[in-house]
C-alpha cells in the first residue's frame, strides 16, 4: 500500500467520525499545551528570579549581621538582630581582602520623609561612594554621594525615581530641592536611574544619604547593617567569602565559627539555590502536565479499541480482498498517530498562546523554547505509536473468517 | 485451474474435535461455472474458505494455477486473495460511507496500483457488472440491494482474478433481483470466460450453473455436468 493511499484512508476514516476524533484529539491538545505552557512559565520564573538577583549587583558577597548572643549563653536574639558590624569592619575588608574590587557598607532604615507638603515612608540607605558600583545603581541626573559628603556629614540625598515621583510629582525637577527625613533637612543632589524589578525590594523607592549622616542624624548609632563586597571576578567569590569570614572572626574575637555574629552570603550561592528551587517547580509543573498528556494518550487507545471493534467487519473484508497484517496495522497506527500529531500541533499552538498571554498580561516573562516544542512533537507522535500499537495489533490479528461473520 | 485433492478440515474445539471436510477431491477448469450445493452443516462454507484462501486444509492439497497453497502462511494467503480471488458475499460488505468507485477500487489499493489507474479499472469493472454510470459516484448506502450486489461483483472483478467465489450471493435479495444478479454471473462466465464458483443451498440458484457439486456431511456425494437453465 502506498503512503499517499494510507494518508487518504486515514483522512476518510477520521473524518467519518468527526466529533469523536475531535474529542479524542482534545485530550492530546490539552496535554501538549499544558506541557508547553507549564515549562515556559517555569523557565520564565527561573530567568525572572535570576534577573532579580543579578539586579542587586554583580559578583556580590554580602556581610549581614548574625544573631546576638550573650557570652556563655546559648540564647539567640534572632538572625539579623546583632549590631556588631561597623565601619571599621568594612575598612578592614577593603584593606585585607585584596581580591575585592569595592566595598560598600550601608545602614538602612525606614523613615517618614516630607517635601513641600507631600510625604512618604520609605527606606533610607546611608552608604558611601562605592555603592553604585557594587550594587548596580546608576545615576540619571545630578551626582551620587561622594567621599567628601561622607567625611563632612553632608545633609545631601540621592532619590530613587519612585521616591522622586512620590515627593515632587512624576518626572519633576527635584535637584536642589529640600526634603526632610525625620524632620532633618537634606538637599537633593541626584536621581538614580529606574531599575524596575521587585526581587529584594525595589531600589527605585529608596533615598541614599551619606553613611556618616545616617549614623549620626537618623539612626544615632555607629553600626552598619550590611557590607556589600564586590569581587574582581566571579571565580574569586568563594575565596573572598572565606577570607571575610576569617577576618571578621578574628576582629570579633570569636573562635568557634558556629557562634559567628555575622553571615557572609555569596550571590552565586543565592542564584544557585533559587535556580534549584525553580527547576524543581518546573519539573513539578511539567510532571503534572505530563500526567494529563498520559490521560490523553489513554483516550486515544480507548477510541482506537472502540474503532477496531466497530470496524471488525470492514477489517475482515479488507483482509479478504488481500490486505496483509501489516497493511491493517499500518492503517490503524496511522489513524492514532494522525490524531496525536494533529493534536500535538494544535497543542503547541495553544500552549504558545497561553505562554504569550502570560507575557502579554505582564504576569511573567515566559519563554517557549524550541526544545520544548520539538519534545512536544516527538512525545505526541510517540504517544500515537505507543497507544495506537495495541489496538492496531489487535486489528491486524483478527481472523478474516470470524471478522466477516461479526455482527 | 483449480485442483482439490482429498482435503480434510478438522476443527478442534477443546475436548471435541469436529471434522467438517472428510476428504474432498475435484477439479475445476478455467472458464467453468460451478455451483457447490449442500444443506447447512455439509461443509460447503468450510470448503469455500479453503477455496478462497481464507483458511488452510488440515490435510490434502489445494492447487491454484498449479501452485500448492494448502500450507501457506497468513501473509502468503493474503497475496493469493489479492491476485487470484474475487469474493462476492451474501451480506455485500461494502464500506457504507465510501463511494461506489472507491469501494470497487479497494482491492487495487493493496496491490499498490496508482490512483488514476484504480479509478479507470474500477469504472471498467462496474461496466462489466452492469451498473449504470450515473451511480458511480453515489455512496454505497444510497443504492438498492441489486445495485449493491453488482457493485460487489465489480469489486470481485477488478483485480482480474482467476476465480470468482460467490457465497450465497442472492441470499439477501428478492427473487427478481436475485435473477438479475445471477444473470450478471452468467454473462461474465459466457462473455468474459470467468471461472465462477457459486455456493448455495438453494436448488433454483444452483440451476444457473453448468456443473453442480453436491456436498453432504463433509463428503462429495455427486458431481453433475448439465446444461444450465
Amino acid at each position: 500500500m502506498r503512503i499517499s493511499d494510507t494518508l487518504q484512508e486515514t483522512y476518510v476514516a477520521l473524518s467519518a467520525n468527526k466529533v469523536r476524533s475531535g474529542l479524542t484529539m482534545l485530550g492530546i491538545v490539552i496535554g501538549i499545551s499544558s506541557v508547553i505552557a507549564m515549562v515556559a512559565i517555569g523557565q520564565g520564573a527561573q530567568s525572572s528570579i535570576k534577573a532579580n538577583i543579578q539586579a542587586i549587583g554583580s559578583n556580590l558577597v554580602m556581610v549581614m549581621p548574625g544573631a546576638q548572643r550573650g557570652p556563655g549563653f546559648q540564647v539567640s536574639a534572632g538572625r539579623g538582630s546583632a549590631r556588631t558590624l561597623t565601619q571599621g569592619d568594612a575598612d578592614a575588608i577593603a584593606q585585607g581582602v585584596v581580591l575585592a574590587s569595592a566595598v560598600a557598607p550601608e545602614l538602612s532604615g525606614r523613615y517618614q520623609v516630607t517635601a513641600k507638603g507631600a510625604n512618604t515612608n520609605t527606606s533610607v540607605v546611608g552608604t558611601v561612594s562605592a555603592y553604585p558600583q557594587v550594587r548596580n545603581v546608576q545615576v540619571e541626573t545630578g551626582s551620587f554621594i561622594t567621599d567628601q559628603n561622607v567625611q563632612s556629614l553632608s545633609k545631601v540625598a540621592v532619590l530613587g525615581p519612585t521616591t522622586r515621583d512620590d515627593l515632587f510629582g512624576e518626572g519633576a525637577e527635584a535637584i536642589g530641592q529640600a526634603i526632610r527625613i525625620k524632620n532633618i533637612e537634606f538637599k537633593v543632589i541626584g536621581i538614580t536611574k529606574e531599575k524596575g524589578g521587585t526581587g529584594f525590594g525595589s531600589q527605585d523607592d529608596t533615598i541614599f544619604v551619606p553613611l556618616s549622616s545616617a549614623q549620626r542624624f537618623l539612626a544615632g548609632e555607629t553600626y552598619v547593617s550590611t557590607i556589600s563586597v564586590q569581587a574582581q571576578d566571579e571565580e574569586f567569590m568563594t575565596t573572598i567569602q572565606q577570607e571575610i569570614t576569617d577576618l571578621l572572626l578574628t576582629r570579633h574575637t570569636i573562635t568557634d565559627p558556629q557562634l559567628a555574629d555575622f553571615n557572609v552570603l555569596n550571590q552565586a550561592d543565592i542564584v544557585a539555590t533559587a535556580s534549584s528551587i525553580t527547576e524543581t517547580f518546573t519539573i513539578l509543573l511539567g510532571a503534572v502536565a505530563g500526567i494529563s498528556l498520559l490521560v490523553g494518550g489513554i483516550g486515544i487507545m480507548n477510541m482506537m479499541l472502540t474503532t477496531v471493534t466497530e470496524r471488525t467487519k470492514e477489517i475482515g473484508l479488507r483482509k479478504a480482498i488481500g490486505a496483509k497484517r501489516r497493511d491493517i496495522s499500518m492503517q490503524f497506527l496511522a489513524e492514532a498517530v494522525a490524531l496525536t500529531f494533529i493534536g500535538g500541533v494544535a497543542g503547541v499552538a495553544l500552549g504558545w498562546v497561553v505562554s504569550w498571554g502570560f507575557t502579554y498580561l505582564g504576569v511573567l516573562q515566559t519563554t517557549v523554547t524550541a526544545s520544548s516544542v520539538l519534545l512536544a512533537f516527538g512525545v505526541s507522535a510517540g504517544i500515537g505509536v505507543v497507544f495506537g500499537y495495541y489496538p492496531a495489533r489487535r486489528a491486524s490479528r483478527l481472523n478474516p473468517i470470524e471478522a466477516l461473520r461479526y455482527e | 485451474m483449480i485442483e482439490v485433492r482429498t482435503i480434510t478440515k478438522t476443527y478442534d474445539t477443546g475436548a471435541v474435535s469436529f471434522q467438517a471436510l472428510k476428504g474432498v477431491s475435484f477439479t475445476v477448469r478455467d472458464g467453468e461455472y460451478v455451483a457447490i450445493m449442500g444443506p447447512s452443516g455439509s461443509g460447503k462454507s468450510t470448503l469455500m474458505h479453503i477455496l478462497g484462501a481464507l483458511d488452510t486444509p488440515t490435510s490434502g492439497t489445494y492447487l491454484l494455477d498449479g501452485k500448492d497453497v494448502s500450507q501457506f502462511s497468513d501473509d502468503e494467503l493474503a497475496d493469493i486473495r489479492k491476485n487470484k480471488i474475487g469474493f462476492v458475499f451474501q451480506s455485500f460488505n461494502l464500506l457504507p460511507r465510501a463511494t461506489v468507485v472507491r469501494n470497487v477500487s479497494l482491492p487495487l489499493l493493496y496491490a499498490g496500483v496508482n490512483g488514476e489507474e484504480r479509478m479507470s479499472r474500477a469504472r471498467r469493472a462496474l461496466g462489466a457488472a452492469g451498473l449504470d454510470e450515473e451511480h458511480f459516484e453515489h455512496l454505497s448506502n444510497q443504492l438498492s440491494g441489486g445495485q449493491i450486489q453488482r457493485v460487489a461483483i465489480a469489486r470481485a472483478l477488478v483485480n482480474n482474478p482467476t476465480l470468482i467465489l460467490a457465497d450465497e450471493p442472492t441470499g439477501n435479495l428478492d427473487s427478481a433481483t436475485g435473477e438479475v444478479v445471477l444473470g450478471t454471473f452468467r454473462k461474465l462466465n459466457r462473455e468474459q470466460g470467468r471461472t465462477i464458483i457459486l455456493i448455495t443451498h438453494e436448488h433454483d440458484v444452483a440451476q444457473h450453473a453448468e456443473r453442480i457439486i453436491f456436498l453432504k456431511d463433509g463428503m462429495l456425494v455427486d458431481d453433475v455436468i448439465r446444461k444450465p437453465a
